[in-house]
């Protein structure tokens, strides 16, 4: 009879403390209003129900999970706004992009586009290994669809991406209309009568040191259509955004970029802070990168594009900047233009040290044009006449090209050596890391990505500000002389006192003759 | 060691081969033939701070070599025992590159790994990713290497989380650019210190990575160009 109820006992105990156990098992927790057994029994039905793999791994995410999954229990009767995603956001934009004018619809097929074959161009590009993804490049061909039919261009071509820190840009490159002129207009004339103001105000006083600094003459631009500015640039930072048209681009501003090395951020009004100060903003820091890539980078197979007719002796100085497409051109081997680079040539104009690709002599003042005497004469009145800035004409080949940093200028390879009967010949640029150029029969196709900057050798060293210029021109009355010393001065004294004395004697000696004859 | 096992870099260098890297320190110019690389130690690192200049050749048994002056000597006259030769091979230069960007630019979201309290780096699971507004700031984003420097900055960190430093804690201020691609639907982070170093991350999965495609060397001239 002990013996059970012993065991009763224990058996009861073994009840209580369950019992308790339970109890506290079901005590709600002060800070979550939950309790473990409930808990402890939704993640077992939860474990029962999904059958996980390796369930003892994951079971402390599932308990997780579990306490997660309670809190949305709770509905607030607000309703959220609907946030227009960023997603609408860019449907919206780009909507644009994918609707058809309703007219033109038919004649676009028949008559030449400006456009370029757009997915012939975005399956090159990616057979180089160069694409910025089938998508985008899809959207940018739309976009570039758009600039042309909105700004009725002639010709137009995407030029390339250039990444900032917090947008990137598209460039388009296009030619410009007939007849377009450049609307701006310089603002250099009106300081100079404010100094003249200033002047007059001062003559009261005596004289301040003027200053005789004479700003350098200002090289001028160039005519839209010619040089630098031959093509138009236009610009957005997403396909969809609209287009901005780059400002034309000064010699001043090329002079400047190159000196300078700065990112770009992708807004086009922000300043540039540098020195040689960079006369504009970011839309015009732009433009000058760009031309100097093109110039510096744009290529084609030779024969491609040939000179223009040549018009009158061929002793004429002014560079040609014309060239037309070769209808003869029969294509080069895609091997032959990996091998050798004499095969590419640029198509774009050197730019000279000046800023500009044809040279502009800024000594020559208006009146001294007397070039009825024979030259010879001219050349001796005027010993220091600057040499025209000379660069090498257009069309030379890529094997002229110079090197420098110890690197070749330019890498190139085929896009695939297995297959080489329908690879493209690549080009990519060692100075303007981005560059690229690609080949393949036929066609040919300049793409830049990248982030705007030459590549600098070794370390980039900011110019150093120019010597301070001297305050006013050294004279006589200006100049320091030594104080004179004392024994000088004593010297000086005692001759002064001599010649005085001989000075009064020789009055009275003419006082008394003077009173002599008077007598 | 990262996650990133076998994510791909490629430098590319000046004549016709690029080097295509797998984390792991393997090499290779085409695709085809791949070299182990030696890891990378810190006399290495000296060395190839000393030697090697310019870009990549590309061709790993290519040796650098630089005359380096001892300038100790008073004299004018510098003996000709007492001129370094210093010669280094792109092989090593290649792997020091490696490191160095692992070591200066290797970027992962906040909240895809976790240390627990032995110390241990461990990947988390149930990282679901950053949400979009999160993945614009650069506070999201920490540097995949041991921290050298560890702010605490608020309270509400979360020690086994931020266990690691953020970018935006990155001398010079600016040398990262993050934007925000196709609708938010990825995070793009470039670095502008190692120009080619590219770090993506979808929002609202746990997907992300980066790639080094550039010519290996780094931006000097960074200071200048913000």
């Amino acid at each position: 009879m002990d013996a059970s109820n012993e065991t009763q006992d224990r058996r009861q105990q073994r009840m209580q403390s369950a019992a308790s156990f339970k109890a506290f098992l079901l005590k709600n927790s002060t800070e979550s209003n939950l309790n473990l057994y409930d808990h402890l029994t939704q993640l077992l039905m939860k474990v029962m129900t999904e059958h996980p793999h390796n369930a003892v791994d994951v079971i402390e995410d599932m308990s997780r999970d579990v306490k997660r999954g309670l809190f949305h229990d709770m509905q607030s009767t607000l309703r959220d706004l609907p946030q227009t995603t960023a997603a609408e956001l860019l449907a919206e934009q780009q909507c644009s992009l994918f609707s058809r004018p309703e007219d033109a619809a038919q004649e676009e097929e028949l008559v030449e586009t400006p456009l370029p074959n757009v997915s012939e161009i975005g399956f090159n590009l990616e057979q180089a290994g160069v694409s910025l993804g089938r998508e985008e490049m899809q959207r940018i061909f739309l976009a570039l669809k758009q600039l042309v039919e909105s700004q009725a261009l002639p010709r137009c071509r995407l030029w390339g991406k250039i990444l900032g820190t917090q947008s990137n840009y598209i460039v388009a490159e296009a030619e410009c209309r007939e007849g377009e002129e450049d609307e701006e207009q310089s603002a250099d004339e009106a300081p100079e009568d404010e100094d003249r103001e200033a002047e007059t105000q001062e003559s009261e006083m005596d004289p301040l040191p003027e200053s005789t600094y004479k700003p350098p003459p200002v090289v001028p631009k160039e005519i839209i259509g010619t040089g630098v500015n031959k093509f138009v640039y236009y610009v957005c930072n997403e396909p969809g955004l609209p287009w901005v048209k780059l400002p034309s681009v000064s010699p001043a501003q090329i002079v400047v970029a190159r000196q300078i090395r700065k990112f770009f951020t992708g807004r086009l009004d922000t300043p540039i802070v540098s020195y040689p100060p960079f006369p504009g903003n970011e839309a015009n820091y732009l433009r000058a990168q760009i031309a100097r890539i093109s110039a510096g980078t744009q290529v084609s197979p030779q024969g491609f594009y040939q000179a223009g007719e040549e018009e009158g002796d061929e002793e004429d100085e002014t560079p040609r900047d014309s060239y037309e497409v070769n209808p003869d051109f029969e294509g080069i081997p895609v091997t032959e233009m990996v091998e050798s680079l004499s095969f590419w040539v640029h198509h774009v104009q050197h730019i000279l040290q000046q800023g500009r690709c044809t040279w502009v002599n800024l000594t020559v003042k208006p009146g001294e044009e007397s070039y009825e005497e024979g030259e010879s004469d001219e050349k001796e009145e005027e010993p220091d006449e600057p040499e025209p800035e000379v660069g090498p004409p257009l069309l030379t080949p890529l094997s002229q090209d110079a090197e420098m940093f110890n690197s070749p200028p330019w890498s190139s390879k085929l896009s695939s050596a297995l297959t080489s009967q329908h690879a493209v010949a690549v080009l990519r640029s060692n100075l303007w890391p981005g560059a690229y150029a690609y080949a393949t029969g036929k066609k040919f196709e300049n793409i830049y990505i990248g982030w705007g900057v030459k590549y600098a050798g070794e370390g980039y060293i900011p110019s150093v500000p120019p010597l301070p210029q001297k305050e006013y021109p050294s004279g006589a009355d200006i100049t320091e002389t030594l104080d004179p010393t004392l024994e000088e001065e004593q010297m000086l004294q005692e001759a002064l006192e001599e010649q005085q004395a001989a000075q009064e004697e020789m009055e009275e000696e003419e006082e008394e003759e003077e009173e002599e004859d008077d007598d | 060691v990262p996650l990133q096992r076998g994510s791909i870099w490629s430098l590319q260098v000046l004549l016709e081969q690029d080097f295509w890297l797998i984390i792991e320190e393997i090499s290779d110019f085409n695709c085809m033939d791949w070299l182990l690389l030696p890891a990378a130690t810190d006399s290495m690192i000296s060395e190839v701070s000393k030697a090697a200049r310019g870009r990549f050749i590309g061709d790993p048994s290519f040796v650098y070599e630089r005359a380096e002056v001892n300038r100790k000597s008073e004299d004018r006259v510098i003996p000709a025992a007492s001129v370094f030769q210093n010669k280094v091979k792109e092989e090593t230069r290649l792997s020091v590159t490696v490191h160095q960007i692992d070591q200066e630019v290797s970027v992962v979201p906040r909240g895809s790994f976790i240390r627990n309290h032995q110390g241990l780096v461990l990947v988390n699971r149930s990282f679901t990713g950053l949400s979009e507004s999160e993945s614009r700031k650069l506070d999201s984003f920490l540097h995949f290497r041991e921290a050298k420097n560890p702010k605490q900055r608020s309270v509400l960190q979360n020690p086994a989380v931020d266990f690691l430093e953020v970018l935006s804690d990155d001398i010079p201020k600016g040398s990262w650019s993050v934007q925000c691609e196709f609708a938010s639907r990825v995070c793009v982070l470039r670095s502008l210190l190692w120009l080619g170093l590219t770090f993506y991350h979808l929002p609202g999965t746990p997907q992300h990575g980066y790639v080094y495609m550039g010519d290996g060397t780094k931006n000097l001239d960074l200071p200048f160009m913000l």
